[in-house]
């Protein structure tokens, strides 16, 4: 793998940057691996980096039906954060958090990963109620958290509306200082070009249309474009497409998938320096660095797989932004999409083993798995390796919806993300 | 955007006067006390989720708030049918040409 650097940049303009080493190889299948690897979105990409860096295990296969990152990786409007309320919840994503807080330099790829901070404001007095409790309890968790009055709400977003003639005026706020964003497509990449180069095969335009089952145990999967592919343990990661996945391996998952979309307006200078986000008006916001507001809407509430949104939801999305913003009542939306995301009755992952032996699933990320990317990664790369969970993955196995033991996160990812 | 039949009030109307709520056709176990912590956890969690033919529970919201049943497509979002709760559809996954 070449080494990206500054020293590399210069001496690539000499030669008009026509020598720049491909990122990854495009192999051909091989027969055999010892994790095969469905779904190559960050979640997946980053399993299979931890289980070659962590686990020594580099006869893997990451199969993409599309482009690496081309699913949710690619949709989603890029929200790190750990704040969350439950131990087992505030664990995972904290994990994570660290692990993005190195990930740039371990990978060696620029994911520009910007800690500027995210802001959930409270609106009402059970608002506020709520966000005591969880800034308290992350704290306990030793979480950077802050709860916030009105007043220190606008000091850090000035041209938010905190005044009392909004109609839901701003009460206050949490603060994670050390959320913030990164660049989603660079996390598939860098991810991508690290596993890669420790011999991971990344296939892509590759679609499993199949998972093959002997004796209650998985061997492998078969696809449409390259026939059967033997593994010996197979982990799914598909978001959005799990029902269609564990209904190829006969289960349920506690899991509907819904359309969730995203806006983002014309190129502005810089006007917003932080993320801002609010459960009770339902909608957040942030700027790029191409200077374009990036605004995440609701899910729709029917099933859907269409890759796209209803309007009305976009309207209500935008109703609450010029209700926090009334100053971007003009600004000029550009582009529109959706993706498909893998909702979970309690607002929590699935890493888990399946009815089917030596078969995992990794989902149920919803509308907020971006953030925990790398997390995933290394707790699934784990689970994969021995066969067992990781201790962080533990909580999260898809028969908490047989025992009861759920772990409900509506409250601190209500919209969120 | 949808435009929804409501087999009630016998007219198309815009999806906004609708909410979804969910998979039609899931019967509550007669006997909640015997059911096992499978059977329970599958009845208040596990769910179709298809990509292709799907019943689902919408509700006439802003209507004559009733509810019934919709057959429809979740990869196309073809709508197929409105039927009243009861009813059985007459568009499933097996009888479904294009599925
Ligand atoms: C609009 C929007 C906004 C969001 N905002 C945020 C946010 O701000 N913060 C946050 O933390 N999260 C956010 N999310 C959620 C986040 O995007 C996802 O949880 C996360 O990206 C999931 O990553 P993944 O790798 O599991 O899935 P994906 O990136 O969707 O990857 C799954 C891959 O599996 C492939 N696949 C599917 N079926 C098959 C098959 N049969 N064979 C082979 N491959 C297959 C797909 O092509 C896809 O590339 C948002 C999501 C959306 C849609
Ligand atoms: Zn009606």
């Amino acid at each position: 793998m070449q080494k990206y650097s500054g020293f590399g940049l210069l001496k690539h303009a000499l030669t008009y940057h026509e020598n720049w080493q491909r990122v990854w190889r495009s192999p051909k299948p091989k027969k055999k691996y010892d994790v095969i690897i469905v779904g190559g979105g960050g979640h997946g990409l980053a399993t299979a980096y931890y289980l070659a860096k962590e686990h020594n295990i580099t006869n893997v296969a990451v199969i993409e039906k599309g482009y690496l990152g081309g699913g949710n990786t690619a949709r989603n409007t890029t929200i790190v954060r750990s704040n969350y309320l439950w131990d087992e919840s505030a664990w995972l994503y904290e994990h994570a958090m660290k692990l993005w807080e190195g990930l740039s330099q371990d990978l060696n790829y620029n994911l520009m990963f910007s800690q500027r901070g995210v802001l959930n404001l409270g609106h009402t007095l059970q608002d506020m109620r709520d966000i005591h409790r969880r800034v308290n309890a992350n704290r306990l968790n030793g979480i950077d958290s802050y709860a916030l009055d009105a007043q220190g709400v606008q000091e850090i977003v000035p041209i938010l509306d905190c005044s009392s003639n909004a109609r839901y005026p701003v009460l206050g706020a949490s603060w994670q200082p050390r959320a913030g964003v990164a660049r989603h497509d660079a996390v598939a990449w860098g991810f991508a070009r690290a596993a890669d180069a420790m011999g991971v095969d990344l296939i892509q335009q590759c679609e499993v249309s199949d998972i093959l089952i002997e004796d209650g145990a998985t061997v492998g999967v078969k696809t449409k474009q390259h026939g059967t592919i033997l593994g010996e343990r197979v982990g799914c990661v598909v978001a959005g497409n799990s029902g269609v996945l564990a209904e190829m391996a006969g289960f349920k998952l506690p899991i509907e998938s819904h359309p969730l979309q995203a806006l983002v307006s014309e190129p502005i200078r810089p006007i917003l320096d932080t993320v801002v986000m609010s459960n009770h008006v339902h909608g957040y916001i942030s700027q790029s660095d191409k200077g374009d507001l990036v605004i995440g809407a609701g899910i729709d509430g029917y099933n859907g797989y269409g890759q796209r949104g209803s309007y009305p939801t976009v309207e209500h999305t935008l109703q609450a932004i010029v209700e926090m913003f009334p100053m971007f009542s003009r600004v000029r939306m550009n582009r529109q999409w959706g993706g498909i995301v893998d909702t979970c009755p309690d607002a929590c992952p699935i890493i888990s083993d399946t009815p089917v032996e030596n078969l995992f699933f990794n989902c149920g990320w919803g509308t907020g798995g971006f953030k925990a990317t790398p997390g995933s990664g290394h707790v699934f790369a784990a689970t994969l390796a021995k066969g067992v969970a990781h201790d962080l993955a533990k909580p999260f196995s898809m028969f908490r919806f047989h025992n009861g033991a759920l772990v409900d996160e509506h409250g601190a990812a209500g919209v969120a993300h | 955007m949808f435009y929804i039949y409501c087999p009630y009030c016998g007219e198309h109307r815009e999806e906004e006067e609708f909410h979804p709520k969910g998979q039609a056709h899931l019967a509550r176990p007669e006997n909640p006390d015997e059911c096992t912590d499978e059977e329970w956890g599958n009845y208040l969690y596990f769910r179709d989720n298809p990509r292709g033919i799907h019943h689902e529970i919408w509700v006439h919201a802003i209507g004559c708030r009733k509810f019934f049943n919709v057959t429809r497509d979740t990869q196309t979002y073809e709508i197929k049918e409105s039927y009243r709760m009861g009813a059985t559809p007459e568009v499933t996954h097996a009888n479904d040409p294009l599925s």
